[in-house]
This record gives structure tokens, C-alpha cells and sequence, in this order.
């Protein structure tokens, strides 16, 4: 019966094409348009994720802090309040921690022949690379021996490298850093951009020690403070619970009182991304809803023309009857018709989704990812509209008296 | 035993406030292998009479036995049911389904029962060879004369094997010479044995069937049996014409 009616509604589409092909346009755009824009969000979402994992996805950072001294309160960063030894004690006391790294920065001209380039300086422990996950495109890392005996080495990242050496290789060559010699010893891997737009390859590392000595200086209050901890947690470990287990030794190290603010500040990357992620993820739906009203439309529009068709086929339907067609089997022609009417148009829709999110990204250069699942579920709701928006137009068919609809001008 | 029959069959519409009386009483028997004419002048009840006879509606009182049931009671679907099973329909406007071809159009009434495409092909093939379209099957209505379409029409009324044909002025859209051969041709399947009634306000069409029921105001006004023509006879009788394809 349904195979029946099937070809019956195939050859009624037919009949009419053009008013078959107007309205499958309905759908077609508006199952093109779900694709389409679910390709976006889902686009920004994986750009999102790709940060998270370029920043490292289990790390947490450490920065010094305000200090509280008799009331006066100074800003963040204004006093230098953690330390190598807090770093070494974190990644010695923290079961789930894997590295603890420090890191002192700052910003100095770096020279090479007659170019000179002003970039970040980040003077280094030897795990800093791991803490960050952060490979080497060439050369040799930091090492310990490095630091212990603050030799004048340095790692460049890509943008230092390419304004500084062009196209040829920096490694084996010497860089003025304050006037100080330093080996390029190796080329950081390529990191990209921050989430905050802050391109992470413009950088220069040193052994912390060679820093403080030669380049940066040492702080006149602690000569063992650092600007930055990166910690490392073991994969898979609960990064609020290592958050919480660091700012307990921090507070005990720091001996602040329980009445006391912390004097550093602790910052989990995970806990940011995630919402970042998440209001990708809203931005995914949103624009999956604003597409949604287009195939509302194309409903509707199904609606329209087989309200039309069944007026149009009356008589057709009230000799089936006579012949002895069911209410039912009215009913289920009209239906089927209907629902291979959205199905077609959201076949073709899905092919126009498909080629419309390349468009998008070619043109606009916003990478775009088709989902199996959006073209899945951008079907279904193709068939359920067709089954929806067909209801009503086919019971009103299944309903018609026989008698009438046999005398129907 | 009567293959149709009717007792006291009465339908009144309401329009708004007024009540028409439709059909009021009307009793009547026909035996298998009758053909019977139905006359009257418009508004005398005879198209009533007959969407009560083709199950397409119901009556407001009295009983109507369709080849021994009583469907006088029966739901919608069921009605449905018997029409496909016990009734041939041939109208005058012939109602076939256009861009559909002939062989379709005829087994149009074994979808809604329970045959394979098989059984339907052979007996829509069969049918069509009955009243001579056999070289046919494919051509589309528009493609067919109008004594063509209407014998594609009476294939299709006779494909379920029904216990009887209802016939609705089936020559009213046709020339003599054809509303002969159609003529013709019913009453060469009435002889076989089929059971055909027929409507039409036509005298000399009445007079190709053995009996003739007229009705009046609702009323069956006389019922009487006569000497039926042979149209086969007439359709001999009258001068040849350009043949109208």
C-alpha cells in the first residue's frame, strides 16, 4: 500500500513541476540553510577547542598577587609573591600535579646582525616546554644544566624567527639580548593566538638563572620570585581538586591567616575554555534556530500546495472512494505525498548545506565542520515536517464526503 | 433471492431549519440478472435513491439488503468495504484519472483490496479485452474518444467481479451513435448475467432495460416491466457515420 502510494504521489509531483519544484525550494533552503549554519557554530567550536589545546587543556597558572600590608591594598602583579621554591614545593607536595614550572618575563630589543626585533623574554625552568606542552620544531631544549649553570642559550618561537633570520636557519646562531650574546639552540614549535588575540609565537626563552643574571635582573625584595608558575596536571585528574590542593599549600607556604586574602592569584584554563566552549556552543544552536524558522516556512509552504492539490483533486478523491478507498488510504496518499515532497527537497537541501558551508568558508575564510549528526537530524526534521505540515490537508482529503467530492465542478 | 432490496428506505437533509424529504419510503426488489432503468425528472428523489443503492451514503430509516447484508447501518470504512467488493460505478462523466493509462484506471479498484500487481494486471488486461480495448491498455484518457474513455469506465466497474453495475446517465456526455454502442455493449454483459442499474432521463435509453422505475417527490411512482430494445439491433439499424476518433 505504501509502495502504491508512492507512485501515485510521484506522478501527481509530476504533473506539476514547477509548483513541485517551488515548493521543494522551501525546504531545500531551509534543511541548506540548518546545515549551513550548524557547519559555523560547529566551525567555531573546534577553533575554540584548538586554543584550549594550544594553551594546554590541563593547565593551571599561578601569578603573584595583591598584598594586604596594615590596609594598604596594592593592585595584582604588584608585588612579586610566589616563587621558584613555591613552584618546586607544588610540583613536590601536589600528588596530581606532573609539572610545576617558572617562568620570569619580560620584554627586551633582541638584535641579530643589523635586525634588531623587540619581543617577549621568558627566562625558563627546564620543564617549562613540558608545562605548556610545547615542542620544538628544531634544535635542542633547555635543559637543567641550562639553568644550574645559567649559560647563554636561547630558544626562539616562529614570529621572533622569521624577523629576525628571514628563511635561513637561526640554530648555531648568536643573538644580542641586552647586549648579551646568547646560542640560538633551537625554534619553538608554532602555537598561534591566545583566545585574548596575543600571538604566543613572539617570543624568546632563556634558562631562568642566565634571566635574572644578565637580562631581566632579580627583585630587590626576593631574588628567588617569578612571574608566572605553570603547573601541569596529570591527564584524566579533577582540576578544580588540584586547584584547590595548590592554593591550600600556597596559603600555608605564604602563611596567611584563614582572615587573610590570598596573596597570589591562581587562574585553571580549563574552567575558562569550558566557557568558551560553551558560548560556542550557544552560538551553534542559535544560528541552528534562526535557520529553523526558514524550514518552518518551507512547511508551511507544504501545507499550502497540498491544501491546493486536494482542492484541485476532489473528484479524484471522491471516485477512490466510490471505488472504495478508506478514509484511511486517503489519507496515507496524501501523506506519503506530502512527506516525499519534503524528503526530496530535503535531500537536495542537504547537498545545498554541503556546498553552501564550503562557500561560507572559502569566502569568508571561517573554517566550517558538517556534522553527520546535523545532516541526520536536519532530515528527519525534513520528513517530520512533511508528516506535520501534510496532516492536516490529508485528513481534510480523508474526511471529504464522497458524494460531494464526485459532483465537484 | 433479490440481490438488492429495499424496505421503507427514506433520507430527509436538514438545510438549516428545513428538513427536505429526500426519499420517502421506497420499497423495492431487483432480482440478479435485471436491468433496470431509474427515471424522474430532477428533485424526484432517483439520485438519492441511487447514492443509497452504491452505499455512498446512508438512509435516514428503513433497511436496504445488498446480495443478502444489510448495510443500512454500516460505518463509513465498511461502506468503503462493500463498495469495493459488490459495486461497479459508471458515471457520466466517466471519472477516469488523467495522465494515467487505460490498464491503471481499470485495476484502480483492486488497490484497496487485497490483490498482488500480478492478479491486478491480469485482470485489468482481461476486462479491458471484454469490452474491446485490448490494443489500449496504454493510452492515457485523453487519448481515447469519449465512447472509449466510457468503456474503459465500465472495465473498471466490472474488474472486482460486483453483484451489481450502477450506472449514472453513463451515455449522458455521448452521441447516439455511441450511447448505442455503450448501450450495446451493458446489454451484452446483462445477458451474461450481471445485475445493472441504471439512471437516466433519457425515454429512449430507458428503453433498452426490461424494467423501469420512475420516481416522483420522493416516491416511487410506478415500477413496471416491458419488452427491452435491442440496441445492438438499432446500433445496425443507423446510417453510417464518419468514424470520430
Amino acid at each position: 500500500m505504501i509502495f502504491q502510494a508512492l507512485r501515485i504521489a510521484l506522478r501527481s509531483l509530476r504533473v506539476n513541476k514547477l509548483r513541485t519544484a517551488l515548493t521543494m525550494l522551501g525546504i531545500m533552503i531551509g534543511v541548506g540553510a540548518v546545515i549551513a549554519m550548524v557547519s559555523v557554530g560547529a566551525g567555531a567550536q573546534i577553533r575554540v577547542a584548538e586554543q584550549i589545546q594550544s594553551l594546554g587543556s590541563n593547565l593551571i597558572i599561578v601569578m603573584p598577587g595583591s598584598r594586604n600590608t596594615a590596609g594598604l591594598r596594592l593592585g595584582q602583579g604588584s608585588q612579586i609573591t610566589i616563587t621558584e621554591d613555591d613552584a618546586q614545593a607544588i610540583a613536590r607536595e601536589v600528588p596530581t600535579v606532573q609539572v610545576a614550572a617558572s617562568t620570569s618575563r619580560g620584554t627586551a630589543q633582541v638584535v641579530y646582525g643589523n635586525l634588531n626585533w623587540s619581543t617577549t623574554i621568558n627566562g625558563v625552568s627546564a620543564d617549562f616546554l613540558e608545562a605548556r606542552d610545547w615542542g620544538l620544531e628544531a634544535g635542542r631544549p633547555i635543559l637543567r644544566e641550562d639553568v644550574d649553570g645559567a649559560t647563554k642559550v636561547a630558544l626562539v618561537g616562529q614570529t621572533t624567527a622569521l624577523n629576525l633570520f628571514g628563511e635561513s636557519d637561526p640554530v648555531g646562531e648568536i643573538i644580542r639580548i641586552k647586549k648579551v650574546p646568547f646560542a640560538v639552540i633551537g625554534v619553538l614549535s608554532r602555537k598561534g593566538q591566545t583566545t585574548w588575540g596575543q600571538d604566543q609565537d613572539d617570543i624568546v626563552m632563556i634558562p631562568l638563572s642566565t634571566a635574572k643574571k644578565k637580562v631581566l635582573g632579580v627583585s630587590q625584595a626576593n631574588s628567588r620570585s617569578v612571574n608566572v608558575i605553570s603547573i601541569k596536571v596529570q591527564a584524566g585528574e579533577d582540576m578544580s581538586e588540584a586547584e584547590a590542593q595548590i592554593r591550600t599549600l600556597l596559603r600555608d607556604r605564604h602563611r596567611l591567616q584563614p582572615y587573610q586574602e590570598d596573596d597570589f592569584w591562581i587562574r585553571n584554563l580549563a574552567e575558562v575554555l569550558q566557557t568558551q566552549e560553551e558560548a560556542s556552543a550557544v552560538l551553534t544552536y542559535l544560528l541552528a534556530a534562526i535557520a529553523s524558522v526558514s524550514l518552518l516556512v518551507g512547511g508551511i509552504g507544504i501545507m499550502n500546495i497540498m491544501l491546493v492539490s486536494v482542492t484541485e483533486r476532489t473528484r479524484e478523491i471522491g471516485l477512490r472512494m466510490a471505488v472504495g478507498a478508506r478514509g484511511r488510504d486517503i489519507l496515507t496518499q496524501f501523506l506519503v505525498e506530502a512527506v516525499t515532497l519534503s524528503l526530496i527537497g530535503g535531500i537536495i537541501g542537504i547537498l545545498v548545506g554541503i556546498g553552501g558551508s564550503n562557500v561560507i568558508s572559502a569566502l569568508a575564510e571561517w573554517r566550517t565542520v558538517l556534522a553527520p549528526s546535523s545532516i541526520v537530524v536536519a532530515f528527519g526534521f525534513a520528513a517530520a515536517i512533511g508528516i506535520f505540515f501534510g496532516f492536516y490537508p490529508a485528513r481534510k482529503a480523508s474526511r471529504l464526503d464522497p458524494i460531494e467530492a464526485l459532483r465537484y465542478e | 433471492m433479490a440481490i438488492l432490496a429495499t424496505e421503507g428506505l427514506t433520507k430527509d437533509y436538514h438545510l438549516g431549519p428545513h428538513t427536505v424529504h429526500a426519499l420517502r419510503g421506497v420499497s423495492v426488489s431487483i432480482e440478479p440478472g435485471e436491468f433496470v432503468a431509474v427515471m424522474g425528472p430532477s428533485g424526484s428523489g432517483k439520485s438519492t435513491f441511487m447514492n443509497l443503492l452504491g452505499c455512498l451514503d446512508r438512509p435516514t430509516d428503513g433497511r436496504y439488503w445488498l446480495d443478502g447484508q444489510d448495510v443500512a447501518r454500516l460505518s463509513r470504512d465498511q461502506l468503503a468495504t462493500v463498495r469495493n467488493a459488490k459495486i461497479g460505478f459508471v458515471f457520466q462523466m466517466f471519472n477516469l484519472l488523467a495522465r494515467t493509462s487505460a490498464l491503471e484506471n481499470v485495476e484502480l479498484p483492486l488497490l484497496y483490496s487485497k490483490t498482488t500487481p500480478r492478479e491486478r494486471r491480469e485482470r485489468g488486461r482481461a476486462r479491458l479485452a471484454e469490452v474491446g480495448l485490448a490494443d489500449r491498455e496504454h493510452h492515457h484518457p485523453s487519448q481515447l474518444s469519449g465512447g472509449q474513455q466510457q468503456r474503459v469506465a465500465i472495465a473498471r466497474a466490472l474488474v472486482n467481479d460486483p453483484a451489481v453495475i450502477l450506472a449514472d446517465e453513463p451515455t449522458g456526455n455521448l452521441d447516439t451513435r455511441t450511447s448505442a454502442e455503450i448501450m450495446a455493449l451493458l446489454q451484452r454483459l446483462n445477458r451474461n448475467g450481471l445485475t445493472i442499474v441504471l439512471v437516466t432521463h433519457e425515454p429512449d435509453i430507458a428503453t433498452f432495460a426490461g424494467r423501469r422505475l420512475v420516481f416522483r417527490d420522493g416516491r416511487l411512482m410506478s415500477d413496471e416491466r416491458g419488452q427491452a430494445e435491442d440496441a445492438a439491433a438499432m446500433l445496425a439499424a443507423l446510417p453510417e457515420e464518419e468514424a470520430v476518433a
